[in-house]
């Protein structure tokens, strides 16, 4: 409330909602963070306790997990291409850039579920292990984030086709590329602690 | 200030090309270099985690400031989202660590 005051003089917000959606929002990523500390807290523990199963060495694949991190790392700059797009109001290649993004995010949930049935197929399910359970839950809720992500652009897309870069439109795509930048940020440390120090 | 509510590009007007090509240049760097040295094993098992972990949080740095604009404030306000991210960083440390260090202790008392 503060907030709304100090930035706007009470007049502003009927206008435009950004800083005060913009705060809820980070305030949001926030406590997404301690989710994924959660789990990751969890794997950290239990990446050792296979059962005599298969460990990370032997199930992780080195070049699925690094075209998963690049497609990310990639569709992470191209929204944020997407958003100066928004800034300078060039509609067309704000939906070119938005359309690249998601074909990249396809690209990666589309490995990530071939990596996950490989993983299945092989006998290492999710109730294989305790090292198993926190993998797939980890991995699985950042895939989670990236296909609700995936979704979320599609809605996007279609309402600035149908009614352009106004106050509203150009609000939701700012909240949605720091929602896809703080995915691409947490799959950094997905890439880095559990495929990278699994396989190492 | 009073007119700010007008333009809706006043929302993210602190990113610009350079900024996002130099974070996705460095973020490229940042995920190679640990991932040769993991390939080639040319480091001790403590330096490979050292570091994973240190080319970790640079990336997850360059995602914060040159992609995300941590740092820009919404008109003058308090810097409420910077502040906010420092204390969940504390807390996320404080989960991780702490049941790291607590868990520690297993075989002791098995």
């Amino acid at each position: 409330m503060e907030y709304r005051l100090a930035s706007s003089k009470g007049h502003a917000e009927h206008h435009n909602p950004g800083p005060i959606n913009q705060l809820g929002f980070w305030l949001f990523l926030i406590s997404d963070c301690l989710l994924f500390a959660s789990i990751f807290a969890c794997y950290a523990i239990l990446n050792t306790h296979t059962d005599g199963g298969q460990g990370a060495k032997e199930l992780f694949d080195v070049p699925i997990f690094v075209t998963e991190t690049f497609l990310l790392l990639t569709s992470s700059f191209t929204s944020g291409l997407a958003m100066l797009a928004l800034q300078k109001g060039k509609k067309a290649a704000l939906l070119n850039w938005l359309v690249i993004t998601a074909i990249l995010g396809a690209g990666f949930i589309g490995l990530e579920v071939s990596e996950f049935a490989n993983l299945v197929a092989d006998g290492a399910t999710i109730s294989r292990s305790a090292f198993l359970t926190s993998f797939f839950t980890l991995v699985g809720t950042h895939g989670c984030h990236v296909t609700f992500g995936l979704i979320w652009m599609i809605t996007l897309m279609v309402q600035i086709k149908k009614r352009g870069i106004n106050a509203k439109t150009t609000n939701k795509v700012g909240l949605f590329s720091l929602y896809w930048h703080f995915l691409d940020a947490i799959w950094i440390f997905i890439f880095s602690v559990v495929y990278l120090m699994g396989v190492m | 200030m009073s007119n700010h509510g007008h333009d809706p590009a006043r929302v993210h007007a602190h990113g610009s090309t350079g900024q996002y090509v130099t974070g996705y240049l460095i973020s490229l760097v940042l995920t190679i270099i640990p991932l040769l040295f993991v390939l080639t094993h040319s480091l001790s098992r403590t330096g490979l985690v050292v570091t994973i972990m240190v080319t970790a949080v640079l990336q997850f740095f360059v995602q914060l400031f040159l992609f995300m604009h941590i740092r820009q404030k919404q008109d003058g306000g308090p810097h409420w989202h910077g502040m906010g991210m420092v204390l969940g960083v504390v807390i996320a440390l404080t989960i991780v660590g702490g049941s790291i260090w607590v868990m520690s202790f297993n075989e002791q008392v098995q």
